[in-house]
């Protein structure tokens, strides 16, 4: 445990050196802000329609006109993104050679992948949190329920466990950069979009479907419901992935 | 220390070390000598527990590499051929790292940063970033984090490679400053540098051992003659016959106009009488010295000696 933190610190230090992270943290907050703004301006105006029309009984809901769907753009964008931080975890290792340094320590090599993985997860979690001022326009002008806001963020952060894990897995097969950031990105797009077909597939298998989508958790989590079926997916889904990670790690050693 | 029985490494078909068999004694400093490409790395990354072996077994400190990594890389330091450092980090915040990775205790690591940083000269650039640094101290980087957590077993690839002469000579001093106090892998295929520093050469060659010896052993067991070079000031027609005319002489070679190879049998001492006949002839000796084989020669000879066994053979 000792040494995952010990890795997991200077992994998210060299994020902080980097420039990639400057740029990256600063386009995401910039297009989330792009994205929340309309949500926000058409929910103001329809809370002014409806204290016109207030006797016909119209209530308006902050949470779900305004935080669900910034909170599911926010996903979207970060589905774009986690890919270019994700892609220089050992793939870069391995270009620069820096991975003997931590093959030959006494650090087992499942060690090292929660490291990486804790790393990501701590950078995005740090982005998510910067970009979460957007809550605080939504307090001030209207009064939302705390609980799904926070639910929302958690369930967030989990889906973006799993785009991560994705994205270390895919860093792990190749020594390309770019290459690792593709596969990165198609694999969180297909587990994405794997819904989809859900709708168009016969009743049983779109219920497969639909359980494998990582984007059908996430409505409850944003809902203001923490289902533990939802959480056990989540989890389970990135322990999985980066034990995959680990066997390919593994492997690799013996080619 | 290093034991090393019938190590066999393959890569898809092609094997880079073949039945490989050797040991390393506490306290040794051992030379790794071998052409490019001969498995002298292949070797390093299966004793770092970083490859595992294809056959055979390895035991470091009475630890297998493949059962008991975990221990061996707690007494092992490894500076590979190209030293593992992370570009964008800051010398000591890097040792640093290296140390809490080594399981340093969290109050012992400033204490090791700054013994390595001045064992290994590099209190000046500590705040420095590694990435902006000159290539002979990222080696001594790299040497620093190899030795951070004072490992009895020292292993380095090629430690002095890419560095000018300087630092070279300073790398070299540092190393045998080391080797007083570990055991230590040094692989190399500059000869020279293997002569001054290491007790004990393995020369290896296409993953084979060719010779293992000290390298008095080596050069004994290695010279079959005694050579004489001869430099004299007025080159004179005949020289050449008079010389091979002593005794015990096996053969003169005329180097350019005034230069001359007698070799000898092995046990002859003919420096007295060539020189009374240089003086004599009145030739003017300029130079008067035996050629010692050089482990260039001793390499070359193996290695190609080899070669031709196996031409034969096939």
């Amino acid at each position: 445990m000792k040494s995952i933190l010990w890795i997991a610190r200077r992994e998210m230090g060299s994020f902080f050196y980097s420039p990639i992270f400057y740029v990256v943290t600063a386009l995401f907050l910039f297009i989330n802000s792009f994205m929340f703004v309309p949500a926000l301006m058409f929910f103001s105006a329809q809370s002014l329609k409806a204290t016109q029309f207030q006797q016909m009984g119209i209530s308006l809901n902050p949470n779900e006109m305004v935080i669900e769907p910034s909170l599911a753009n926010m996903g979207v964008i970060l589905l774009f993104i986690i890919p270019i931080l994700t892609m220089r975890s050992f793939a870069e290792e391995r270009k620069n050679k820096t991975f003997s340094l931590l093959l030959s320590s006494p650090v087992h090599l499942r060690d090292i992948v929660a490291g990486k993985f804790l790393a990501c997860l701590g950078v995005v979690a740090f982005m998510i949190l910067l970009s979460s001022y957007t809550v605080l326009f939504v307090l001030a002008l209207g009064q939302p329920e705390i609980g799904p806001i926070l639910s929302g963020y958690l369930g967030v952060l989990l889906m973006m466990g799993c785009f991560i894990a994705l994205g270390v897995f895919a860093s792990s097969l190749t020594d390309n950069q770019i290459i690792a950031a593709a596969i990165s990105f198609s694999l969180s797009l297909f587990m994405w979009i794997i819904g989809w077909a859900a709708e168009s597939a016969d009743s049983g298998v779109g219920i497969i479907l639909n359980y494998f989508s990582l984007v059908s958790h996430l409505e409850p989590f944003t809902k203001g419901i923490i289902d533990t079926s939802d959480v056990a997916y989540y989890l389970s889904f990135i322990v999985f992935v980066l034990f995959f990670t680990y066997r390919v790690l593994d492997s690799r050693r013996w080619r | 220390m290093i034991e090393v029985e019938h190590l066999t490494k393959n890569y898809g078909p092609r094997s880079a070390v073949k039945d490989l068999s050797f040991q390393i004694n506490q306290g040794e400093v051992v030379g790794f000598l071998g052409p490019n490409g001969a498995g002298k790395s292949t070797t390093m990354n299966i004793l770092t527990c970083i490859l595992p072996a294809t056959e055979g077994k390895a035991r470091v400190c009475g630890f297998d590499t493949f059962e008991q990594s975990m221990e061996i890389r707690k007494v092992i330091g490894y500076l590979p051929e190209t030293p593992p450092l992370y570009q964008d980090m800051v010398v000591d915040k890097f040792l640093a790292f290296s140390a809490g990775l080594r399981h340093v205790p969290r109050k012992k690591i400033s204490a090791a940063v700054d013994r390595v940083l001045q064992q290994c000269g590099l209190g000046d650039v500590r705040h420095r970033i590694i990435g902006r640094l000159s290539k002979g101290y990222q080696q001594r980087v790299g040497l620093a984090q190899a030795m951070i957590h004072d490992p009895k077993i020292l292993i380095l690839d090629e430690p002095t490679i890419g560095l000018d002469p300087i630092q070279i000579i300073e790398i070299r001093k540092l190393i045998q400053e080391l080797g007083k106090a570990h055991t230590i892998l040094l692989s190399s295929h500059i000869l020279p540098e293997v002569t001054q520093i290491c007790q004990r050469v393995i020369i290896i060659n296409e993953g084979e051992i060719v010779a293992m010896d000290t390298l008095d052993g080596l050069n004994a067991s290695m010279r079959h003659s005694r050579r004489l070079e001869l430099k004299v000031r007025q080159p004179a027609d005949g020289i050449q016959a008079k010389l091979e005319g002593l005794g015990r002489v096996i053969s003169v070679q005329m180097r350019g106009q005034n230069l001359f190879v007698i070799e000898s049998e092995p046990d002859a001492h003919l420096q007295d009488e060539v020189a009374r006949m240089a003086l004599d002839q009145q030739w003017g000796i300029e130079e008067l010295k035996p050629m010692d084989m050089t482990l260039e020669d001793i390499f070359l000879k193996l290695t190609t000696e080899e070669k031709e066994v196996r031409e034969v053979q096939a």
